[in-house]
């Protein structure tokens, strides 16, 4: 009763949760229990990995990534793993440990760059076409299904083309291999978007400020496109894996970004086919791990996302005896509903007391 | 004679995301043969949790304690359903005890006949040759009230009305001859002059058949025309149980008092209503209508050559400045449209609507927006009507910001306080979310909201619909009290008389898009000219017993 009483701030502030527990991943974690807690704790332990290398490769590697010699002179090309390279050298020369490690940061920067502009691309067109329906809808939905119809990889191709050039910079091949991604990957935000939009455009509180008489942006910018944001966290995990492979589609068929400008997974496998025939294998099965890992990371976050944020798919602590006091939570008009957040019981209780009291 | 069921300190708890809820705690209770038991309570008093550990039907999240007895029609024993294997309940359920749905349209499966539905639950338990299984559904369908029972029986769901379907989803239950069925909410989906059949359907069910029934409900009329004997639940608790007329006359608890209390009946708004007619003043008549409708047609166009659909046809009314019209009306009456209309939220097909001196018909968005701030609308699901990403005082202060009149939320805060507290919730309330506040609290709040900008005209498209009864009466109260305040004139829309009675000056009564009466509260309900409005009124079970038998005599021989 007493966070009634208190005044405004304090209130919100005993009577919820922190924000800290209510950031999604975070949220996510503490309600998750058993196997699904496991896959979401592996995936979230992998993609911790891949990001600290990322951030931290300076420090890491022992190597540049386009390194061929030091003080003790030439790497030599094809060398068996040892204590001065770690998991041996490339047929081109470069230290395999060094190459694995900076290539996270490639890969990093492209999925950034690539989930960013299509998220933003994405979700504009979607709120856009979703919202205000008609001609714009269909031809943009029509759009949409046509990119859908190439094979996904082909189109990435194409776009690395058109987008450098030739041109093999650092920045250069991110963005081409980022931005050929992108355009993929615009379609899929579309389409969500398009479809929670929908949905939430028939929802009472969006008529209700049509009643208000607010004007089309402002329903678009407050009521619709924070409501329909909901799925993004999921998606993202799941596309920023695929960015992944797809990068290293484009490396693996030489569109990628030359070995002097940065590191690159795609590329490195690329180089290591002729070795795996001739029994090397250090070339080819770490960089392939990497990617192995990465993906099988961020697919693991992205499906037990999915699984919890569905209340039908959730798994619950199983419901042993509950404390006494619970059973005020069930109040006569009190919001307890499955799936409500933690903090809702709370707050109600006064609520509820006070109904009943009248 | 022994129980048929019987129900022994029975406790559920449910695990949820924020720990385990108990929603069923120690109730004990008993059906005996031919009985009909009502359980009613609020949303949340965990009735219909209890009814259904009588067929084991709960989810896995939830754990039971204590017992649950069944006896079969010839099982003197009895087993306990709480202790039943997988297998011991399939063939419990259908043969011992069947449930009827609230909802019938999704009760039903629609790519299956109807009569393969039933038979499915023949062939559950025991062989019939499909001949006899087929005598033995359009028999049960002819003693529901199925006319042609030898053709209908090869139909699809969608081929029956909403009253039929769940008199089908009712011989689905009757068809093993169960000896008790659990009825939960059976005519909450459906329409008043609906739920009197099925009400009489479920009579015969007792009387014919033999059956007990538990029915939930928590709608006092029904209790009072169909119960023997009633059990309060509130909270998971059984609060008091008392045979039907004893509970009437006579509650033990408060907490009965009160929920019988706050039961609207009709004919509790005629001195309202007199006492705002004796407050007006002269000339008051002659005053320019707020709204005038002169053969307002609305009309949804029809899609893939389809008809067209007319949801409006030729409405003619007007509202004063400072009155209250109550439209009532069944589902697909047209209410809810012209409400819309009235909003700018449908287009006008036909004829004249001027709503504060702005012609609807063919009005583009830019006209309807200088009146938009002298419109109020309180909307009729409260969960939904919010912004569930907003608080509460920023949902308020949307219609001051939008309209200029604040800069920003944070500058609006003192005259959303103000407004919290004229819809009596506490200023503190304002930094919560939607969702944590209950049901009748939202739709304050959303009446606070609609008045923030101090509209001429509020709309209230059934705003206590969602609502528990009691919650419901202190809703209405409050709208009454800033009525008198603010004298805003209202379009009041409901399904239910008692509520349209208890805050309308006028009402209308709407049916198949025509408005088939209109006049005072006295006139239309105290002498009501139009049979559809006879008909409508008769259907209304009144939450006494003794009245409500009388009633249904009348209603019988007005249905003859």
């Amino acid at each position: 009763m007493a966070s009634a009483a208190a005044t405004a701030p304090a209130a919100t502030a005993s009577s919820r949760p922190s924000r800290w527990t209510r950031l999604p991943v975070i949220s996510q974690l503490r309600q998750s229990v058993g196997l699904q807690r496991g896959m979401l704790v592996a995936g979230l332990v992998l993609t911790g990995i891949f990001l600290l290398t990322a951030l931290l490769a300076p420090m890491l590697a022992p190597y540049g990534f386009s390194q061929l010699r030091d003080e003790d002179g030439s790497f030599g090309s094809l060398q068996e793993p040892s204590s001065a390279h770690l998991l041996g050298t490339t047929v081109g020369g470069y230290d395999v440990l060094s190459r694995l490690i900076w290539g996270s940061r490639t890969a990093l920067l492209v999925i950034i760059v690539a989930v960013a502009a299509s998220i933003l691309v994405g979700v504009t067109l979607g709120l856009i076409s979703g919202y205000f329906g008609g001609w714009l809808d269909r031809v943009l939905v029509v759009i949409a299904d046509a990119i859908y119809a190439f094979p996904s990889l082909l189109l990435a191709i194409v776009l690395a083309i058109v987008i450098s050039g030739g041109q093999s910079s650092m920045w250069g091949g991110i963005l081409a291999a980022a931005l050929s991604i992108t355009v993929i990957f615009i379609p899929q935000y579309l389409r969500v978007t398009r479809a929670e939009v929908i949905r939430i455009k028939s929802e009472a509180f969006v008529e209700s400020a049509r009643v208000i008489g607010a004007s089309h942006a402002r329903i678009m910018i407050r009521h619709v496109l924070r409501n329909s944001t909901r799925t993004m966290p999921l998606i993202l995990t799941l596309n920023a894996s695929e960015a992944i492979l797809t990068l290293a589609g484009l490396g693996f068929l030489g569109f990628g970004i030359e070995p002097t400008a940065a590191a690159e997974w795609g590329y490195d496998l690329n180089k290591a086919v002729s070795d795996v025939t001739s029994g090397i294998w250090w070339t080819s099965v770490f960089p392939g791990m990497a990617i192995v890992l990465v993906v099988l990371g961020l697919t693991l976050v992205g499906e037990s996302l999915n699984d919890l944020s569905d209340p039908r798919l959730r798994k619950r602590a199983a419901g042993a005896e509950p404390v006494e006091d619970l059973g005020v939570d069930l109040g006569d008009d009190a919001p307890v509903a499955p799936g409500a957040p933690a903090g809702a019981p709370e707050p109600a209780a006064p609520a509820a007391a006070k109904e009943a009291s009248a | 004679m022994t129980d048929i069921v019987d129900i022994q300190d029975l406790s559920v708890t449910f695990a949820t995301d924020s720990g385990p809820v108990r929603a069923v705690d120690g109730v004990s209770l008993s059906v005996q043969p031919g009985e009909v038991l009502a359980v009613v309570g609020e949303s949340g008093s965990g009735k219909t949790v209890t009814a259904k550990t009588i067929l084991g039907l709960l989810p896995e999240t939830a754990h039971v304690r204590g017992a649950v007895v069944l006896r079969g029609r010839d099982d003197a024993e009895g087993a306990d359903v709480a202790a039943m294997s997988a297998s011991q309940l399939r063939r419990m359920r259908g043969r011992d005890a069947a449930m009827v749905f609230q909802e019938p349209s999704t009760a039903l499966n629609p790519v299956f006949t109807v009569g393969w539905q039933i038979i499915e639950g023949l062939q559950a338990h025991g062989s019939y040759t499909k001949a006899e299984a087929r005598e033995k559904a359009i028999d049960v369908l002819r003693r529901v009230g199925i006319p042609d029972p030898e053709v209908r029986i090869d139909h699809y769901p969608h081929q029956f009305s909403g009253g039929q379907k769940q008199r089908i989803v009712i011989a689905q239950a009757l068809i093993l001859d169960p000896g008790v069925i659990v009825a939960d909410e059976p005519t909450t989906a459906l329409d008043v002059t609906v739920q009197a059949e099925i009400l009489d359907l479920l009579r015969r069910c007792r009387d014919e058949f033999g059956a007990s029934i538990v029915l939930i409900t928590h709608n006092m009329g029904v209790v009072a025309d169909l119960a023997d004997r009633v059990a309060v639940m509130y909270q998971g608790k059984l609060v008091e149980q008392a045979p039907v007329k004893e509970l009437f006359a006579a509650p033990r608890e408060p907490y009965t008092q009160q929920l019988l209390a706050a039961v609207p009946r009709i004919g509790e708004g005629l001195a309202r209503a007199e006492v705002r007619a004796a407050r007006r003043p002269e000339g008051w008549a002659d005053q320019a209508p707020v709204v005038s409708a002169k053969d307002l047609r609305i009309v949804y166009p029809g899609r893939f050559r389809q008809p067209d659909f007319v949801a409006v046809d030729g409405v003619s009314f007007d509202i004063r400045p400072g009155e209250v019209l109550g439209l009532v009306g069944e589902s697909g009456s047209g209410k809810t449209t012209i409400g819309r209309a009235m909003a700018g939220l449908t287009k006008v097909s036909g004829g004249s609507f001027e709503v504060l001196g702005v012609e609807m018909n063919g009005a583009k968005e830019k006209a309807i927006r200088p009146i938009r701030h002298r419109i109020g609308f309180v909307f009729q699901d409260p969960a939904t009507s919010f912004n569930p990403l907003l608080t509460i005082a920023q949902c308020v202060a949307e219609p001051l910001v939008v309209h200029g009149r604040a800069g920003s939320p944070e500058d609006a805060r003192a005259r959303v306080d103000e407004l919290l507290e004229a819809v009596q919730l506490p200023a503190s309330f304002g930094d919560r979310f939607p969702h944590e506040l209950s049901g009748g609290q939202r739709q304050r709040a959303s009446l606070a909201r609609a008045l923030a900008l101090d509209p001429e005209l509020l709309i209230a498209d059934e705003p206590t619909s969602a609502l528990d009864v009691s919650v419901q009466a202190r809703v209405l109260d409050l709208f009454d009290e800033l009525h008198r305040e603010l004298g805003f004139a209202a379009l009041f829309i409901s399904h239910d008389l008692a509520v349209v009675d208890m805050l309308a000056d006028r009402i209308g009564v709407l049916h198949k898009g025509r408005l088939v009466e209109e006049g005072t509260g006295s006139e239309v309900l105290g002498a009501p000219k139009d049979p559809y409005t006879q008909r409508l009124l008769a259907s209304l079970p009144v939450p006494d017993p003794v009245a409500q038998a009388a009633r249904r005599a009348e209603w019988e021989e007005l249905s003859a």
